[in-house]
């Protein structure tokens, strides 16, 4: 028998240690995501911004569809086609790959942006002065055009976070999936789902302010 | 694919009902950006507390909250009133914010100037000021509709049948899972490009300065 | 007739009016000068009650405009006032930003406010922009379509605020001669203004700002032939 130390009918303090574990599988899923989605997204924004009309024909529609459908299908669809090629992958996997590309595709327009804030007589100071394209990317383009968007970057880093929660679809018990869970065998729905709405509010509140304080700050 | 059909129809409920949490998003959003700037006190409270909890946590989150929350209550609401309520408490959080900054950008003196000709505070705000404002928030409106359309799938979550529900209802039944997705996939690439090119074509209708 | 007595307005602890006594008889043309922040927009502002006031009073044709049953709205279509930054409506054309307020404050018909703002259009040498928006108009265009717009209100008194401070130079010349032609029409006018010849030239009477108080007040030859307070000397001497 499970211990009686309960302080609301039904939760226990072990239903605790579950949605905290959960909230941590939350933690990881969205940060691995936003981190492969950054990396690929800047490198897709750089490709748009320099590729000229030929990335404008393959890559921006083809993460234009990232956009333009929702997550939902996407993860469902990609966990179902995986076998099809032969890939076995479990819900994590899935998730991370999807919310991964589905990030990239948000970051790439928001490093498009920031690359095309760097006015262009900034940029040929910079190489007047002997500068290699890399070194303009990297000492001019970069902390310029990085500060641009970066308030928007955060924006998008914690759209991915909040829609981490549909990874739940496939299976993947994060802090969604957890409180669902939970709230079918204690039937308390309202005390759950406020401890998990407090923690992903705990998460995103303080970041998105932080991210209009600079914003603020770097504007005026 | 014989149920093509059955997911067209689908899809124009996924359309009207994000149009009309849109609606409404708009309404609510508006009102509460206004109860924030011009507002002290529990008013001003529970607008920001409204604005806060809709863009901090997420829409699958609310959704539950509108399903099983307020059922811990008593209070029982359809799945379509569960999707709709959802959505438009969404909405009007994110909406809130994008008119907030739109209020911001119309200078003072144009208020100043409309009152001076003897306008109404109501007038000099739904003749000069709003119009303004639907201007430079056009653009974030037409991407919070795309949200919108987006964010009804989250229906079939709560056994909605917009177009997710009934691929999801239809795809359980024949086993053709990725079939269907697929399909529906198309439909809402579609739905999203027909609201981006309708918003392109309406501007250059309501905008000509 | 504008009658302020014992005007007082501060902005927070900033006393900005010290008692202002002014009357402004029907038909006279009245041009405030002074150094900027001496107060002298406010004092518009306090006229047509778009700032509140804290002691004294403002009265226009006996109506005490910043008692509390005033109706401020029917009271400020008989004040038009013209702004330095000119104010367009930019979501509306020409015609439209003078015909709106005639409509919906005055409840004209759509015809009757149409012909309205054409004739006023027409008035201040706009005949041909009707359909235009502001964004297409110079500065100097735009601040005479504000003008129009103030009198499509058909109002009694004029009030303009440096109306001419914010245009390029070349095109403060149209404004001015608009508002020449208004006071010789007749019409009462309260001018803030930095452009000394106008003053000199159209006023019936000329009122010296400095720091919160009107410092002198006269006939255009006095103020600027023989002005008695040192502030005014001063201010005299270092624009010319």
């Amino acid at each position: 028998m499970e211990p009686t130390i309960s302080f609301f009918s039904g939760l226990q303090i072990s239903d605790l240690w579950y949605l905290m574990e959960a909230a941590w599988r939350t933690v990881l899923i969205s940060a691995l995501s936003i981190t492969i989605g950054t990396v690929l997204g800047v490198v897709f924004g750089w490709i748009l911004y320099e590729g000229r009309w030929a990335a404008a024909l393959t890559l921006g529609p083809l993460l234009d569809v990232f956009r333009s459908v929702p997550l939902i299908i996407q993860l469902v669809l990609f966990y179902n086609f995986a076998p099809i090629i032969g890939l076995n992958l479990d819900p994590f996997f899935s998730g991370v790959v999807i919310l991964g590309i589905y990030c990239a595709s948000l970051v790439a327009n928001v490093a498009r942006g920031g690359m095309e804030a760097v006015s262009r007589p900034m940029r040929r100071a910079a190489r007047s002065l002997g500068m290699s394209y890399w070194q303009d990317l990297r000492y001019i383009v970069l902390p310029i055009g990085g500060r641009a968007v970066f308030p928007s970057w955060v924006g998008v880093a914690l759209g991915v976070m909040k829609d981490s929660a549909l990874v739940s679809v496939l299976g993947y018990i994060e802090l969604l999936k957890a409180s669902q869970i939970l709230i079918t065998r204690t039937q308390e729905p309202l005390l759950i789902l406020t401890i998990a709405g407090a923690f992903y509010f705990a998460l995103s509140y303080p970041i998105s302010r932080y991210a209009a304080s600079i914003e603020k700050r770097w504007t005026s | 694919m014989k149920n093509l059909p059955d997911l067209l129809e689908a899809g124009l409920t996924t359309l009207q009902i994000a149009v009309l949490s849109m609606v409404i998003g708009i309404v609510i959003g508006l009102a509460l950006a206004l109860i924030r700037m011009h507002m002290r006190g529990p008013a001003k409270w529970f607008a920001s507390t409204w604005v806060e909890l809709a863009r901090n946590t997420p829409a699958l989150f609310q959704l539950f909250f509108f399903g099983f929350g307020l059922g811990a209550i008593g209070v029982h609401l359809t799945p379509y009133t569960i999707v709709l309520a959802a959505l438009s408490f969404n909405c009007a959080g994110y909406l809130a914010e994008n008119f907030r900054g739109g209020f911001q950008a119309i200078p003072d003196t144009q208020l100043r100037a409309a009152r001076s000709l003897g306008m109404t505070g109501w007038q000099a705000y739904s003749r000069i000021i709003i119009p303004q404002v639907f201007r430079i928030v056009y653009h974030p409106l037409t991407n919070q509709m795309v949200w919108a359309v987006l964010m009804s799938s989250l229906g079939m979550l709560v056994g909605f049948r917009e177009l997710s529900g009934e691929t999801q209802a239809l795809a359980s039944r024949t086993y053709r899972i990725f079939e269907y997705f697929a399909v529906t996939a198309v439909i809402y690439y579609a739905i999203v490009k027909f609201i981006l090119g309708a918003s392109r074509l309406l501007a250059a209708r309501l905008f000509k300065y | 007739m504008i009658e302020i007595r014992g005007l007082e307005k501060y902005f927070g602890t900033l006393q900005v009016l010290k008692g202002i006594d002014l009357t402004v008889p029907k038909g006279e043309v009245l041009s405030i000068i002074g150094a900027s922040g001496s107060g002298k927009s406010t004092l518009l502002y306090c006229i047509n009650a778009l700032e509140e006031i804290q002691a004294g009073s403002v009265k226009v044709d006996g109506t005490d405009v910043h008692a509390k049953g005033t109706d401020i709205n029917a009271l400020r279509q008989k004040l038009g006032m013209v702004f330095q930054q000119w104010n367009s409506f930019p979501h509306l054309t020409a015609l439209e930003n003078v015909a709106l307020s005639p409509r919906i404050v005055k409840g004209k018909t759509k015809a009757e406010a149409r012909d309205i703002a054409a004739k006023q259009l027409e008035h201040v040498g706009l005949a041909d922009k009707l359909d235009v928006y502001p964004s297409a108009l110079s500065g100097g265009q735009q601040q005479r379509l504000a003008i129009a717009r103030a009198l499509a209100m058909e109002p009694e008194y004029m009030l303009f605020d440096e109306a001419t401070s914010a245009l390029d130079p070349e095109l403060v010349g149209e404004v001015l001669d608009t508002m020449r032609l208004l006071a010789e029409e007749g019409m009462t006018m309260i001018c803030v203004t930095h452009e000394m010849n106008f003053a000199r030239d159209v006023s019936d009477r000329v009122a010296f700002f400095h720091q919160g108080v009107i410092e002198e007040i006269d006939s255009p030859d006095k103020i600027f032939g023989a002005p008695k307070s040192e502030h005014l000397q001063k201010f005299l001497s270092n624009i010319r």
